[in-house]
């Protein structure tokens, strides 16, 4: 009955607890930017990680996203809708919603997952531990190339999912249904806005930055074995998962 | 020298250190041992400025480190090789990177001569010619020496050895002990060891502390330790489980 009534408090201090947690350790991240010439090499090798091998997963959901908001929306459209709006309801859904926010789900399993694993491990392993007794800081030696790396690369991953969303989008709708190139661009052009795709670089850079920081954090702070190793792994995906729902409704809230 | 002074540690609502005070004298063998879970490589974290005490001191060449922030104890640590308990080697780097990574951080070495100190290391542990291979094709007795070879390449005037014979056979026992002997010997290193191996330390060791229940059990040579009629000493080196429940 004790552990019943204090289980919501503890999960409620633990709640902060985290957020402190999380907050000291990005706070040491961006202090350790002043040696980001140290970890160069690294960003690097990250950046060629998160951001070039992501590309065909990304392509992938992208365009398949796109074909699938063609096909469903005009199975919505009843007779007095022309077609051509077909364009216009792609280019909008893509641009503002469904490239930012798939490619940022898809890419928490992708590169969050394998952050938290790999930097989860290298704590139980003792590997932060060497770093450390070797005069590295772990911060700016682990965590800053994967967080920078994530920030900068996620906006030219969105851009690759918005042409390749709108591109399955015009392969579905003059494939399958009776929409031609001219009607589909038609459509597109009429309703497009370039603060859109500014719009949704924004949520590329914010989600680019949530995934990584909070994979880096759950990796740091792993404890016990492969079983700490594989808690971390499932806490990254889910926070990040949460975060990216929640920044997406908060950056239109504040920025459409 | 190293000194410690009434060093406590808690994690959590385990009281892991109560109160430990000792000198290591510069150039000595010192060993900590005591059961699993007694805090042995807890406190020799805190001695490396790994983990920061609740209270007391760790003074190291008359510098508090206990107290440094992490910019100055980078200076401490230039002089420091650690051996971690499973080797911790950086699993993405080959056997090489893994010292060169060391030795570019820590020396002004760059060129052939660092690829040379990196053979040299290699060759004192007996693992001449693994530079290229990844610690995955390594076993558990060679994943330890690289991780002495990583620690002695920097010519350390401290070298801290954490488990180094645990889930060895019997005879990578014995070499890993020559081993710490030899640098021991060669080098004039002073030298901190945590073990369960008692071998280690009546064959190694000047002077050892036995960890119980936070506080130090037993502080003197390998040779008193054998004579002590301490019953949670002679518990531990002889192995009985039996002779703490027989009082």
């Amino acid at each position: 009955m004790r552990r019943a009534i204090f289980f919501p408090i503890r999960l409620f201090i633990q709640f902060f607890e985290g957020i402190g947690a999380y907050t000291v350790l990005m706070v040491s991240v961006f202090r350790s930017f002043k040696h980001w010439h140290h970890s160069f090499g690294f960003t690097i090798d990250q950046m060629i990680y998160i951001g070039v091998r992501s590309i065909p997963i990304v392509i992938l959901t992208a365009l398949f996203s796109g074909m699938v908001t063609s096909v469903q929306s005009a199975y919505q459209f009843s007779s007095w809708v022309p077609s051509w709006y077909v364009g216009s309801v792609v280019g909008n859904s893509v641009l503002l919603e469904l490239a930012p926010m798939i490619t940022g789900l898809v890419l928490t399993g992708r590169v969050g997952a394998t952050i938290a694993a790999e930097i989860g491990t290298m704590r139980v392993t003792e590997q932060i531990d060497a770093l450390e007794s070797l005069s590295f800081d772990p911060v700016s030696f682990l965590i800053l190339p994967r967080v920078v790396a994530g920030t900068i690369m996620f906006p030219f991953l969105i851009i690759i999912a918005d042409v390749c969303g709108v591109f399955g989008g015009w392969v579905a709708a003059t494939t399958t249904m009776d929409v031609t190139t001219y009607e589909f661009i038609k459509g597109f052009r009429t309703w497009f806005h370039p603060w859109d795709a500014w719009f949704g670089l924004i949520k590329a850079l914010t989600f680019g930055f949530t995934i990584t920081s909070i994979a880096c954090y759950q990796g740091y702070y792993t404890k016990g074995g492969a079983l700490g190793v594989g808690k971390a792994t499932t806490m990254t995906v889910v926070i990040s998962c949460v975060s990216i729902v929640f920044l997406d409704y908060l950056l239109a809230a504040l920025l459409l | 020298m190293i000194k410690v002074l009434d060093l406590q540690k808690t994690f959590e609502e385990k009281h892991v250190l109560k109160g430990i005070d000792f000198i290591v004298n510069t150039g000595e063998t010192f060993a900590i041992i005591g059961k699993s879970g007694s805090g042995k490589s807890v406190l020799l974290k805190h001695l490396i400025g790994l983990l920061k005490p609740d209270a007391g001191e760790v003074w190291m060449d008359g510098k508090l480190i206990s107290a440094m922030s992490f910019r100055k104890l980078q200076q401490i640590r230039e002089k420091i090789g650690m051996v971690f308990q499973s080797g911790a080697l950086f699993d993405s780097m080959t056997v090489g990177e893994n010292i060169e990574l060391a030795l570019k951080k820590l020396t002004k070495l760059s060129g052939n001569s660092l690829k040379d100190r990196v053979i040299e290391s290699l060759a004192s542990v007996g693992l001449e010619g693994t530079e290229k291979m990844m610690p995955a094709e390594l076993s558990g007795g060679m994943k330890k020496r690289v991780g002495i070879a990583r620690a002695i390449a920097i010519k350390p005037e401290y070298m801290f050895y954490d488990e180094p014979t645990t889930g060895l056979d019997p005879i990578m026992t014995d070499a890993m002990n020559r081993l710490i002997k030899k640098f021991k010997i060669e080098e004039k290193i002073t030298t901190v060891i945590v073990t369960h191996e008692m071998l280690t330390v009546y064959d190694v060791v000047d002077r050892v502390i036995l960890l119980h229940e936070g506080k130090i059990q037993f502080d003197g040579s390998p040779e008193n330790i054998k004579k002590s009629e301490d019953l949670v000493v002679k518990q531990f080196i002889t192995g009985d489980s039996t002779l703490l429940s027989q009082e």
